[in-house]
């Protein structure tokens, strides 16, 4: 038998829209009102200065260990804008730009770091899943969500993420084997940081890009310039007009840079030079969409300076209203099972009594005391 | 009535489900045209089509990671791992996610999800094949453990765990699949879970026990009474998590006297919680200490020697009298 070339027809484009200069590719430009632009620019400027004052937050004390996302404002937002509302958006743990713009009150992703269970709860009416640590196991619930919208019948896609590092794990082959077999319509955007804490991407992974191994699944994968909101926009739109068709999944690979730290709990000093990060430091995809629209007479520099103020506001009130709140100790015992076991039934009645005051002993009585101290 | 053995009940109970709820989907590898390696599904992709009984990919984790995402979106997924061996591939996601959803997101997304798995030893299978790691499962906070051990409370206890809000693992005893027949009720019959069932009243040892190590035990009490003249009440404690610890404070106050038999290895396994409950509510009720016939903390040997290992009529009978001689 001969030996032959197996031909495969799948390739994978790379996209970029808006260069790091802020000229746009005319041809391929999406058609976005002013309104647009605006709320754009607003999401990614608000998202920046989430962040910056979480890192502040953070060395004050104030929050828990926080994670980044400075500079992948783009890669986040520009799914979560060409989505509508009704579809469901599952993250990981650096799209605050795109859950600001999907929804989440400030104040509960600040709850969040800050050790809250709120801050994973989303608002009644949101298609949102909460930040997922451990990495790529969101792959797997975003195939089932798509699944579940497949089934209901309707053209509702879902859109799930996940780093570079994730596409080491098991849980992203297994997700996306499965999303492509069953034709899920689900989009998977991997935001390529290059880095996986102290992990370069060059260490992950053998493969070229991180897109072809959209190949091995049958499905079409793309690499985008993951700090151009535009580009960002357009291939999600393609991908998720083709998912509400029946066309199945697409794999998105999001070229980013992590300008900063893992989390706070790292020092990158240990493990990557600076002159590593200088190149990407005018690729920001904040600075080029800025020159953009103000190129086009979107916005002028008193109407952003405005903007800044209200967003300064904004977060001011997020985090007074994150800072008054006050868990309900008692809480956890409610949301184990829908209706507590006999032994939940028990320790919580030690634990109230605990918190009364009577150490670790018989709860008897206790089930009187008021839980005002703990709300 | 009709005469059913465990496996015959069991699907009697997926059927009803994908019959009374139309978002109930069974996934699993060989679920459908091959109708499940033990027969478990049998006839439902059939009557059910390929949409409701859904032959997946090798993928344990993913079965339990898609089956989540069913969840959120209001379906109701009963899951078969092929057997408890392999079940671990989706540890990760029941720990990760579907134990916990409820609790991260305070109710707004929960996990109403049944997952199946075939444990325990003797059948002479190959390695991986025969072990009972139910305590595995038992110690996640979120998962309730539901193990059946005769054609009846199999079909009416996976109803219930169809049924219930929250995640369900419903492991199967796969020695009793059709080691014997019992009737089974025509009309749907539902078993609260967390109930542990007095499956034999006796007055002079209580004798707690659950799944496939149910058999040895009923013999035991037979031969204990005939020929030792004792009579042992026996406790099946149906599940793990709800744990019923009146059920078994009940009995112990009344015998004094206890013994705890499994298959899984005995270092920190269910009867290390059993006798503990039983300490802490009713230690000054013991005439004896408790006795534990269990597995060792060992890997079950391969099958040409695994029978010596595992709880029989022999080791209960004596560990009984020991707890009766004291």
């Amino acid at each position: 038998m001969p030996r032959k070339k197996i031909t495969l027809d799948n390739t994978i484009d790379s996209l970029s829209i808006l260069d790091e200069k802020g000229k746009v590719d005319k041809k391929l430009e999406p058609k976005l009102s002013k309104d647009d632009l605006l709320k754009l620019f607003r999401a990614m400027t608000l998202a920046r200065r989430y962040d910056e004052r979480m890192l502040k937050l953070q060395r004050q004390g104030r929050i828990g260990t926080y994670g980044p996302a400075l500079g992948q404002e783009a890669a986040s937002l520009g799914p979560a804008f060409a989505i509508e509302e009704s579809d469901w958006y599952v993250p990981s743990f650096r799209e605050p730009a795109g859950m600001l713009y999907r929804g989440w009150p400030m104040a509960r992703l600040m709850l969040w770091w800050g050790g809250n269970e709120i801050g994973a709860t989303p608002l009644a009416k949101m298609n949102d899943m909460p930040i997922s640590v451990p990495v790529a196991s969101q792959i797997q619930y975003g195939a089932g969500i798509a699944w579940g919208l497949k089934l209901d019948g309707g053209d509702r896609v879902a859109v799930a993420f996940v780093g570079d590092g994730g596409t080491s794990e098991g849980d992203f082959h297994e997700g996306l084997n499965c999303a492509a077999t069953f034709g899920l319509p689900l989009v998977v955007v991997i935001q390529n940081n290059h880095w996986a804490i102290s992990l370069p991407r060059h260490k992950q992974s053998a493969s070229k890009t991180l897109a072809q191994k959209a190949i091995a699944y049958g499905i079409d994968g793309i690499q985008t310039d993951g700090n151009d909101i535009l580009a960002m926009v357009e291939a999600t739109r393609e991908a998720v007009e083709k998912a509400r068709k029946g066309g199945g999944p697409t794999l998105i690979e999001a070229v980013t840079y992590r300008m900063g730290v893992h989390t706070t709990a790292d020092d990158p000093t240990k493990y990557r030079k600076d002159e590593e990060v200088e190149p990407w430091k005018p690729k920001d995809p904040l600075v080029r969409f800025w020159k953009y629209i103000s190129d086009k007479g979107v916005l002028d520099e008193a109407g952003r300076e405005k903007m800044e103020a209200e967003i300064t506001d904004e977060i001011a009130e997020a985090v007074q209203a994150s800072e008054s709140y006050e868990p309900n100790l008692m809480e956890p015992f409610d949301h184990c099972f829908a209706e507590r076991t006999p032994a939940l039934e028990q320790q919580r009645a030690q634990f109230e009594a605990y918190l009364n005051g009577n150490g670790n002993g018989k709860a008897s009585g206790s089930a009187s005391v008021s839980h005002s101290a703990v709300h | 009535m009709a005469m059913l053995n465990m496996a015959k009940a069991l699907n009697l109970a997926l059927r009803e489900a994908l019959a009374e709820n139309d978002k109930a989907i069974i996934l699993g590898q060989d679920v459908g045209y091959d109708e499940g390696v033990f027969r478990i599904t049998e006839g439902l992709l059939k009557q059910f089509g390929e949409e409701r009984v859904v032959d997946f990919p090798v993928a344990e984790s993913a079965i339990i990671g898609l089956a989540i995402g069913l969840c959120v979106t209001g379906y109701t997924p009963i899951c078969e791992m092929q057997f408890s061996g392999f079940g671990y591939h989706g540890f990760h996601q029941i720990e990760s996610h579907a134990t916990r959803l409820r609790n991260r997101t305070r109710g707004r997304f929960t996990c109403p999800m049944v997952i199946r798995m075939p444990y325990g030893g003797g059948i002479r299978a190959i390695e991986h094949h025969s072990e009972s790691r139910e305590t595995i499962w038992a110690h996640l906070p979120g998962m309730k453990v539901v193990i059946p051990s005769g054609p009846r409370n199999a079909r009416a206890l996976l109803r219930a765990s169809i049924h219930d809000p929250d995640p369900v693992m419903f492991y199967e005893p796969k020695a009793s699949y059709r080691a014997f027949r019992e009737e089974v009720p025509d009309e749907p019959e539902t078993m609260e879970i967390g109930k542990a069932k007095v499956v034999r009243e006796g007055s002079d040892v209580t004798i707690i026990s659950y799944g496939a190590s149910m058999r040895p035990v009923l013999e035991a009490a037979e031969e204990l009474e005939e020929d030792h003249g004792v009579d042992a009440e026996l406790i099946d404690l149906l599940s793990l998590v709800p744990l019923d610890r009146d059920t078994i404070n009940a009995s112990v106050r009344k015998t004094g006297r206890c013994v705890v038999v499994h298959e899984a290895p005995k270092h920190i396994g269910p009867a290390a919680e059993v006798v503990a409950g039983i300490v802490e509510d009713s230690l000054l009720y013991l005439e004896a200490p408790i006795e534990r016939v269990t597995g060792y903390d060992l890997v079950l040997p391969f099958f040409n020697s695994e029978l010596p290992f595992m709880p029989d009529v022999r080791k209960v009978v004596s560990a009984t009298q020991k707890v009766l001689s004291f």
